[in-house]
């Protein structure tokens, strides 16, 4: 047992716990915006997953990863928007557009990748930046700061969207939007507009997640993303709908997958009890969720279209 | 006489077409149809590709007509809807490719008892006259492959990466592990069952788990072990593959690969069929039978002394038959 619990074991659980919850992040990250402005887009693992094959497929052609990247982020800006049409304009009901959107992003990127690769080909992953000095520091420069750059610009988007949101108009607008949508529609403020907005940005952040997650494992497969979207979105719900609760929401989510994997490893957990044991994130997570649900209210429009007067 | 003689000659010929069209050897043919229903996508590098790879090669070979794949079922309602349009459509064999559709098969082989079906990884028809069932000794190839990873292995230390602890994956990681222990009794094995078929990022990450805790060879099974073997790669660890060629993946780390040629199963089911058997019989592929083959990747740099061990192990397998 003292084994599991040696530094060395520890540094690699928690680089693990970091690598496995940037995609998770990315994605609830998004998704908080459209939830804050009052969308909930059930679609984003849809999103992900055709973000994965194209940023997947730019770099098979290009050997260029950030290319890969932009790839990812134009076709999640594109489905964001087609998402946004469905939602906002079209006023469907979300959770059943969003299941659309998912299926139409799981069939059409296995179509695509069938039609245009075939058989998995490994691709260029992004190069590992060790941060200068920093990445030096025992321990804490492995946990840290031997990452890719994506992995640091994904959580230096946490404060970046908690400025958003919490300090600038468009902020204001998108919680206004979220809270009281007549009202902000009566001081001025376009509720489509920004539901338009936050849906793109969530799009395109799903995108860029799950362009990350493929350019990161270094190969693409059908359902890459294996539910991810859908574990993003019960982030959002576990981050109380604040970026920093749901960088801990990710960040616990990967260390107790981490943690499970290392302790099969070890053989602490014993092989007739790992199935068990590989249900503790999400048991974790809906634990969580309850506890949360308690404390903290949903934004007040969340999935109801808005039409003016009524 | 002459007369007597001609009629005689062309009676033999007319029994010898006969006897030709009915011979086993003369299996399926342009009118036979195989369908095949499997969990992940054709081209997995792993369990269903082996299998859309054998039918493939058979109608390459003009043994069968036609072949109709159904890939990515994981979900068991859709893969028994297409099981059911493939026998309501006259496919003469419906192949059930993965245990999970035992169930679905079950319930509806008996509506069709005209059409033969085959199950696996499984060893069990039901008791029903129109089911084959099929599975790989993997123990064999595991077990080889484990010879050579223990070999390898400089700090006696090798990991697995596993999908769901049952059937055929089971079988190549016991097998593996066996054949570790045979080549270096005190060798370390670390075994990390992921408990997905399909989650690629946590076998990557077990992969990575499984290197931190000492391993420098590595082998792992199904189709989520792709971002294992790039895991392997970046980290410079040789990889043994399993159930289809995974070379392509990383040419410099793979080792070798267990490779399931189910086309000789299915070549003899088909004779089967043709005979009227529809079902009732379990296969099992292995070395002897030659449904398992060991790939070696002519690029990786193996020891002659590492390769002879495993082809030593191989031939065990073959003599026992």
């Amino acid at each position: 047992m003292s084994e599991v619990f040696t530094t060395a074991v520890m540094v690699a659980v928690l680089a693990s716990a970091i690598r496995l919850a940037v995609p998770l992040l990315l994605a609830a990250l998004g998704e908080t915006f459209g939830q804050r402005s009052g969308v909930l887009n059930l679609g984003v693992d849809g999103i992900m997953l055709l973000g994965a094959f194209t940023g997947y497929y730019a770099v098979l052609k290009t050997d260029n990863v950030w290319l890969g990247l932009l790839a990812g982020a134009i076709v999640g800006l594109i489905l964001g928007l087609a998402s946004a049409v469905i939602a906002v304009t079209l006023k469907a009901e979300q959770g059943i557009s969003g299941i659309g959107v998912f299926l139409f992003g799981l069939g059409m990127s296995d179509l695509l990748f069938q039609k245009l690769v075939g058989t998995p080909i490994p691709i260029s992953q992004f190069p590992q930046l060790d941060i200068p000095l920093l990445s030096d520091i025992p321990y804490i420069g492995e946990i840290f700061f031997q990452h890719s750059l994506v992995i640091y610009l994904a959580f230096l988007s946490i404060p970046v969207a908690t400025f958003v949101i919490n300090r600038t108009t468009f902020g204001m607008k998108i919680r206004a939007v979220g809270e009281y949508p007549d009202a902000a529609d009566t001081l001025g403020v376009s509720v489509a507009g920004v539901r338009y907005a936050t849906e793109i940005i969530g799009g395109t952040l799903a995108g860029i997640a799950g362009a990350v997650l493929a350019i990161t494992l270094g190969i693409f497969q059908q359902n890459l993303t294996n539910g991810a979207g859908f574990i993003a979105i019960a982030l959002v719900y576990f981050g109380a709908w604040r970026p920093t609760g749901i960088m801990l929401g990710a960040l616990l989510f990967g260390f107790v997958n981490a943690l499970v994997l290392e302790l099969k490893t070890q053989e602490i957990i014993p092989r007739d009890l790992s199935n068990i044991a590989s249900m503790a994130p999400a048991i974790i997570t809906i634990l969580a969720l309850v506890l949360v649900a308690r404390r903290f209210r949903a934004p007040s429009a969340l999935t109801k279209p808005f039409t003016r007067g009524k | 006489m002459k007369r007597r003689s001609i009629t005689l000659i062309v009676l033999i010929a007319a029994l010898a077409l006969v006897g030709a069209a009915c011979s086993s050897d003369d299996v399926g043919g342009d009118d036979f149809k195989v369908a095949v229903i499997a969990p992940s996508a054709s081209n997995d590098l792993a369990f269903t590709q082996s299998m859309v790879d054998a039918a493939n090669k058979l109608v390459e070979d003009g043994v069968i007509g036609e072949v109709a794949v159904t890939d990515g079922t994981f979900v068991v309602e859709d893969a028994a809807v297409a099981i059911r349009d493939y026998a309501a459509e006259g496919y003469n064999l419906v192949i059930a490719h993965g245990s999970q559709y035992g169930g679905s098969l079950q319930e509806i082989a008996p509506d069709f008892p005209e059409v033969s079906f085959a199950w696996g990884t499984a060893a069990d028809t039901f008791g029903l006259p129109n089911v084959f069932s099929y599975e790989a000794a993997s123990d064999q190839g595991g077990r080889v492959m484990g010879i050579m990873a223990a070999a390898l292995s400089q700090s006696d230390n090798v990991g697995i990466v596993g999908p769901i602890e049952v059937g055929d994956a089971k079988l190549y990681v016991d097998g593996f592990e066996a054949g570790v222990l045979i080549q270096k009794p005190g060798a370390t094995v670390n075994i990390n069952y992921i408990d997905s078929f399909s989650d690629v990022a946590l076998a990557s990450e077990a992969a990575q788990s499984l290197i931190s805790a000492g391993a420098d060879v590595l082998s792992g099974t199904a189709q989520m072990t792709v971002g294992a073997v790039g895991v392997a790669k970046t980290e410079g660890v040789a990889w043994f593959g399993t159930q289809s060629n995974q070379t392509s993946l990383a040419p410099e780390i793979v080792v070798a690969s267990q490779v399931y040629h189910w086309e000789h199963m299915l070549e003899e089911m088909i004779g089967k069929i043709g005979d009227g058997t529809l079902g009732g019989e379990l296969y099992k592929i292995t070395f002897a039978n030659e449904g398992l083959v060991i790939e070696f990747n002519d690029d990786y740099p193996l020891p002659d002394d590492v390769k002879q061990l495993g082809e030593d192990a191989i031939k065990v397998f073959e003599d026992e038959g």
